[in-house]
């Protein structure tokens, strides 16, 4: 279902290699496609360890981060990147009260638009937000988050690591286990993953278990040593605390016990195994801090560093149109 | 005297059946014999001339959506604002639509639909209410929902209810499944439905109440009302051709215009209807009229209100189904006119003589473009936007008059 959906409007001339305006999700992205943004991010990881950097490709741009919902990481990546590629960034932090509801959210875009933005970065609490307002703005829009949905760079970011830490994403055995439910990293991954050909492995407990899961190309696990067994990668999702007193899980320590990734575990089922997280972290809980640390182990940190890297790739490349940048104009 | 003639007509009664011929309005009401030589002769061409249609279970008076629609009575459902519950309140919406419209009001079953005490059924029934109902809420407490139904009873009111478990769709706004999945929707079990069709059955059965259950959509819950029903429980069910016609794939790309309470449901649930409807367990086809405008669907699926406007759509859809053979003609009035009329007690959607000159010019088979900008009504919120279908309502009467 849904993969090929090109609908009018998002679809443009130019820029062959990435026919679309925004980027909302990694849904409707085709495999070479995703290929082609992780390969344009390589060219920024080496850049960003350089002292200083001269490609200010995006000098006069106005980037607008609109964070309708709290991020540190996720906001502070999107601002980084755009400022070594020279753009005026701006940030919006949305009261959530007064703009969750009513035509707000419409009238904040239609605002964000005539400010004349060249491009805008969403989070939103709500799934399909941001695909709500890119319909309405004629710059590039980039989903940073929205609800359970999606969020596109962080699994670009992903694929990212594991390709330069393992050498490639295809047949590699990826098990992504947590609150599956509520994630949107999760989605993301999913669809990213399974597009580049690797072996995609779910595993939660079923109260945190979006249905019919398996429909998006993964094999679905409740056993977490059965499904971290010879994986490639372990990827330890957040659990919020909210969610661990009762209401999905029983308690802290009893998911620690079932889904705790410790390193006797990990020695046992999945001693080659890249470990990885999209923070922020839950020591004690999901990870402990012996792999959470880990130098060869854990690519927690060069997931951050990947972070700016792909993010600096996508507004580069979602804004060459408006720049006429030659062959996208 | 006033008589008005329509001559030329291809009539369909769910009592006569199909005819060729002539129907006489004579007063304002349906007429046998010969036509008196002042009536008006109306020539329809050949084209259906069906009763009108008798909505139950409507969220909005939209007196320009129900004409286009070729509704002449509608029963309202009591989540007003203020809430159905007072006799005063009852009494002005059974009056307010005349002469053009008449409003069965469905009264709160529970004050304040809060669903904890029992409303003044009886005194909102001889206001005017020809039903108590629970709204678009479900009534969380068994004990309180048994005493309706045992109060209810008592005045032989039906009790009209919505099927979904609240406990277990809490927070929902989708049926579990790949679609939500993907979107990442917050969605329950279609089970929802059935668990609180079984409880309502078996406090019916027990309780010899009359009960309606306003949309019935999933496999289960039609096996139920089916099981129900061959026992001899007084239980009626409805639907509306969007749950006939549309599964969970329509929420893709976020369509708010496909938010609906209950939820879409799976193509197998959709199949099962498709087949509740063929063999009868299903007994009104229904609107679910439920306009909203963009301030409450121009927003992220989650966010925006439930519900779709469905009258002016109603009958070309449910002619469509009977293009398709799920059903004939007569049982379609039946669903769409005598059903709802009898459930509620009123005389009513035949073209028996003796009954209301409601009655409505069709032609069946006249194409036009479903388009929600220019739907009539108070909005044009419909999941079949841009749909070709093939059915208009020519012409309308109510009471021999025409509107």
């Amino acid at each position: 279902m849904q993969r090929s959906d090109h609908r009018p409007g998002t679809l443009i001339p130019g820029g062959a290699v990435f026919p679309h305006r925004h980027l909302t999700g990694i849904h409707g992205l085709e495999p070479h496609e995703i290929t082609f943004l992780l390969d344009e991010a390589e060219q920024w990881i080496e850049a960003n360890r350089a002292p200083t950097t001269a490609d200010k490709r995006l000098a006069g741009l106005t980037q607008i981060n609109a964070f309708f919902e709290n991020s540190t990481r996720t906001l502070l990546s999107f601002e980084i990147a755009g400022k070594r590629l020279g753009a005026d960034v701006v940030n919006m932090h949305a009261a959530q009260s007064s703009v969750k509801k009513g035509e707000t959210l419409i009238d904040t875009a239609m605002t964000l638009n005539a400010m004349r933005a060249d491009v805008i970065v969403i989070r939103h609490m709500s799934s399909g937000a941001v695909r709500l307002i890119a319909d309405k703005v004629d710059c590039p829009v980039l989903n940073a988050g929205d609800g359970r949905h999606e969020h596109p760079t962080q699994a670009l970011l992903d694929a990212l690591t594991i390709r330069r830490r393992l050498g490639g994403i295809a047949n590699k055995r990826v098990v992504i286990c947590g609150d599956l439910l509520h994630s949107r990293v999760a989605r993301s991954n999913i669809l990213a993953l399974t597009a580049l050909a690797a072996e995609v492995r779910v595993c939660a407990p079923s109260t945190l278990m979006p249905p019919e899961i398996e429909r998006m190309g993964v094999t679905a696990f409740t056993d977490f040593d059965q499904a971290i067994a010879h994986a490639d990668v372990v990827m330890m999702l957040r659990l919020q605390t909210e969610r661990m007193s009762g209401g999905y899980v029983p308690s802290m320590r009893e998911y620690h016990l079932r889904y705790g990734l410790t390193m006797e575990r990990l020695e046992r089922y999945a001693p080659d195994a890249l470990v990885m997280h999209p923070g922020p972290m839950n020591r004690g809980v999901e990870i402990d801090s012996a792999v959470a640390d880990h130098v060869e182990r854990s690519a927690i940190t060069e997931q951050v560093a990947m972070g700016v890297a792909v993010r600096m790739a996508c507004l580069d490349v979602l804004t060459r149109r408006s720049r006429g940048v030659e062959g996208w104009a | 005297m006033n008589a008005l003639h329509l001559v030329n007509a291809r009539t369909i009664c769910p009592v006569a059946g199909e005819t060729q011929g002539d129907l006489l309005i004579v007063d304002g009401v349906i007429a046998d014999g010969i036509a008196p030589d002042d009536a008006v002769r109306v020539d329809c061409g050949g084209k259906l001339v069906l009763p009108g249609i008798v909505d139950l279970g409507v969220a909005t008076i939209d007196r320009a959506a129900f004409r286009a629609g070729g509704i002449t009575r509608v029963a309202l459902m009591p989540d007003q604002s203020p809430v159905l519950d007072e006799p005063g309140i009852v009494q002005r919406s059974a009056l307010i639509g005349r002469p053009d419209l008449w409003i069965h009001p469905i009264a709160a079953a529970t004050r304040g639909l809060a669903g904890a005490d029992l409303a003044e059924m009886a005194i909102c029934a001889s206001a005017g209410a020809r039903a108590v109902g629970t709204g678009r809420g479900w009534i969380a407490d068994t004990g309180v929902m048994h005493r309706v139904l045992t109060y209810a009873r008592d005045l032989d009111l039906p009790v009209i209810a919505h099927a979904e478990d609240g406990g277990l769709t809490a927070g929902a706004v989708a049926t579990a499944g790949e679609t939500a999945t993907r979107l990442g929707l917050p969605a329950a079990s279609s089970l929802t439905e059935p668990l609180a069709i079984a409880r309502d059955l078996m406090l019916a059965e027990e309780t010899g109440a009359r009960l309606h259950l306003r949309q019935v959509t999933t496999a289960a819950g039609f096996a139920l009302v089916r099981a129900a029903k061959a026992r001899g429980v007084r239980v009626t069910c409805g639907i509306t051709p969007t749950h006939l016609l549309l599964s969970d794939n329509a929420m893709s790309d976020f369509r708010t215009f496909a938010h609906l309470s209950p939820p879409l449901r799976s193509e197998d649930d959709r199949k099962a209807a498709l087949a509740a409807l063929a063999d009868g367990t299903i007994d009104v086809l229904c609107s679910g009229h439920d306009p909203h405008g963009p301030e409450e669907k121009r927003l992220p699926f989650a966010d925006s209100t439930a519900g779709a406007a469905g009258a002016v759509t109603l009958l070309p859809l449910a002619l469509g189904l009977t293009r398709d053979g799920v059903i004939g003609l007569p049982r379609l009035v039946q669903l769409l006119a005598q059903t709802p009329a009898r459930l509620l007690g009123i005389d009513a959607g035949t073209l028996v003589p003796g009954m209301p000159g409601d009655v409505i010019l069709v032609d069946p088979n006249a194409p036009w473009q479903i388009d929600a900008d220019a739907t009539p009504g108070v909005a044009g919120n419909t999941p079949f936007d841009g749909l070709p279908v093939q059915g208009r309502v020519l012409r309308v009467w109510k009471g021999g008059r025409e509107l």
